[in-house]
């Protein structure tokens, strides 16, 4: 039963990492569309927010591996 | 925000229909084995069948995908080159205990493959047995399961209670990183020597392979987040960078000297944080710690303000660690399970799909074993500089 609560607790952070990383990475898109000179420059900044999204769901998910 | 309603509403319907499916598909299975049920009951023969079948489905069920994943990401006392336990070729590692009687050192070939606690091996007046990869001190004799531990059942899982020496041992993960780091100093010391005797030179063979990464640390991780004391942390950020890329790029080499789960060790994750954070408290400067003690918001904050700034101390180190070590890891179960599919399915004709989809994984993985290196550098360049930015 915790088993199952926790496979839906690591699917539900999922949903969430997805919806946060997709908006960084549309932003990015559109801002090296609008400016392809900064694109190195976004690129950076779009990984480093997205590493900072992606460990609150890795925490999600070592949090589901514990409680397994 | 009607976005957000669609989303919801879609995932909500989603959700039913999927439930409403499993239901029917409930329903279906239970009058399928009604029919299984009376013919058990008609003839003796054809429940021999059934019950075979059963046997043989429950035999498959035996394959443990959870312990079979959680067995290769963990560490371990033997490095197996190919096949499995006595019939394959295993490198036997040493085992360094520093026992209740002082210093012991045996090979690991003396435990025979065992696991269990089942296999006693006898030092220096000591009796050590192996459970789950930890070496404890065995029991005069064993349970009724054959084991010189003793188990406990805590929250459902089972602990074993016997007592522990210290472990030094070369583990397979201790191993790898050993080797990395010889690796590495013998790549690094090359280079430099190089960069000595053809100063002023074009660089040539190892030395221009490395030296655009190095320039991409400095002018890409480094100067931007340190500004002009970049140089004081470069032998830093260059070795945690090239230390965490070669170890998490030996970590998805499936064959011998990688295969070791050594970045996705939470403990080695901790101790590179940890570094981390050991610079950022003693190089921190006066404005760094007058921001935590004192920050500048109006008063009735403070209360609030400084508590959450020194918690922010700590949790700066610990996402770092946990983000190296979750990733790393997640990454190895993923290419894992995917592999794993075609023992669940038991079915040759999912093994193209899943190999495909292993390979995709893995090719995505030699990416983030980058960004990964890339982030707990710059991250850790972002945090020092942090520290020791002059007030403007």
């Amino acid at each position: 039963m915790t088993g199952t609560l926790a496979a839906i607790g690591a699917g539900l952070a999922a949903i969430g990492a997805g919806l946060g990383i997709g908006k960084i990475g549309g932003s990015a898109m559109e801002s090296i569309a609008r400016q392809p000179e900064a694109a190195s420059k976004i690129q950076t900044a779009m990984l480093i927010a997205a590493a900072f999204i992606e460990a609150v769901a890795l925490f999600a998910v070592v949090v589901s591996l514990i409680a397994k | 925000m009607s976005k957000v309603v669609k989303v919801i509403v879609v995932f909500t319907l989603l959700t039913a229909f999927l439930s409403i499916k499993n239901n029917t598909f409930a329903q279906v299975d239970s009058v399928n084995s009604l029919p299984v049920d009376t013919a058990v009951a008609a003839t003796h023969e054809a429940g021999a069948v059934v019950n075979h079948a059963e046997a043989h489905e429950e035999k498959e069920k035996g394959f443990d995908i959870t312990s079979f994943i959680f067995h290769h990401i963990s560490d371990s006392h033997f490095f197996t080159l190919f096949g499995h336990g006595e019939h394959g070729v295993t490198l036997h590692l040493p085992i360094i205990l520093w026992t209740n009687n002082g210093l012991v050192t045996f090979s690991s070939s003396d435990f025979k493959f065992n696991d269990d606690g089942t296999q006693v091996v006898e030092k220096n007046g000591q009796r050590f047995a192996i459970a789950h990869n930890k070496i404890y001190y065995a029991n005069a004799t064993a349970n009724e399961h054959g084991a010189f531990v003793s188990h406990e059942v805590k929250d459902g899982a089972e602990i074993v209670t016997n007592a522990r020496p210290i472990d030094f041992s070369v583990t397979k993960n201790v191993f790898s990183m050993l080797l990395s780091v010889v690796l590495l100093v013998i790549v690094f010391t090359t280079v430099a020597s190089s960069y000595k005797k053809r100063n002023g030179k074009a660089p040539k063979g190892l030395q221009s392979f490395l030296e655009p990464i190095i320039i991409f640390v400095r002018d890409d991780i480094a100067r931007p987040n340190l500004g002009h004391k970049y140089a004081a942390f470069m032998p830093y950020l260059l070795s945690v960078f090239f230390f965490i890329w070669l170890n998490n790029i030996l970590g998805l080499v499936p064959f011998f000297p990688g295969g070791a789960n050594v970045t996705g060790n939470i403990a080695l994750t901790i101790v590179l944080a940890g570094c981390t954070f050991l610079i950022i408290t003693f190089k921190g400067n006066k404005y760094y710690w007058g921001h935590i003690l004192n920050p500048p918001v109006p008063w009735w904050l403070k209360p609030l303000m400084i508590p959450v700034e020194i918690f922010g101390i700590f949790t700066k180190p610990i996402a770092l660690a946990i983000r190296l070590f979750a990733n790393i890891t997640a990454g190895h179960i993923l290419v894992m399970s995917l592999l794993c599919l075609i023992f669940i399915f038991n079915s040759l004709w999912i093994a193209p799909a899943s190999i495909f989809f292993a390979v995709f994984i893995g090719l995505i993985e030699f990416l983030v074993a980058f960004i990964q290196a890339f982030i707990f550098t710059i991250l850790s360049a972002l945090f020092i500089g942090m520290a020791v930015e002059e007030h403007h």
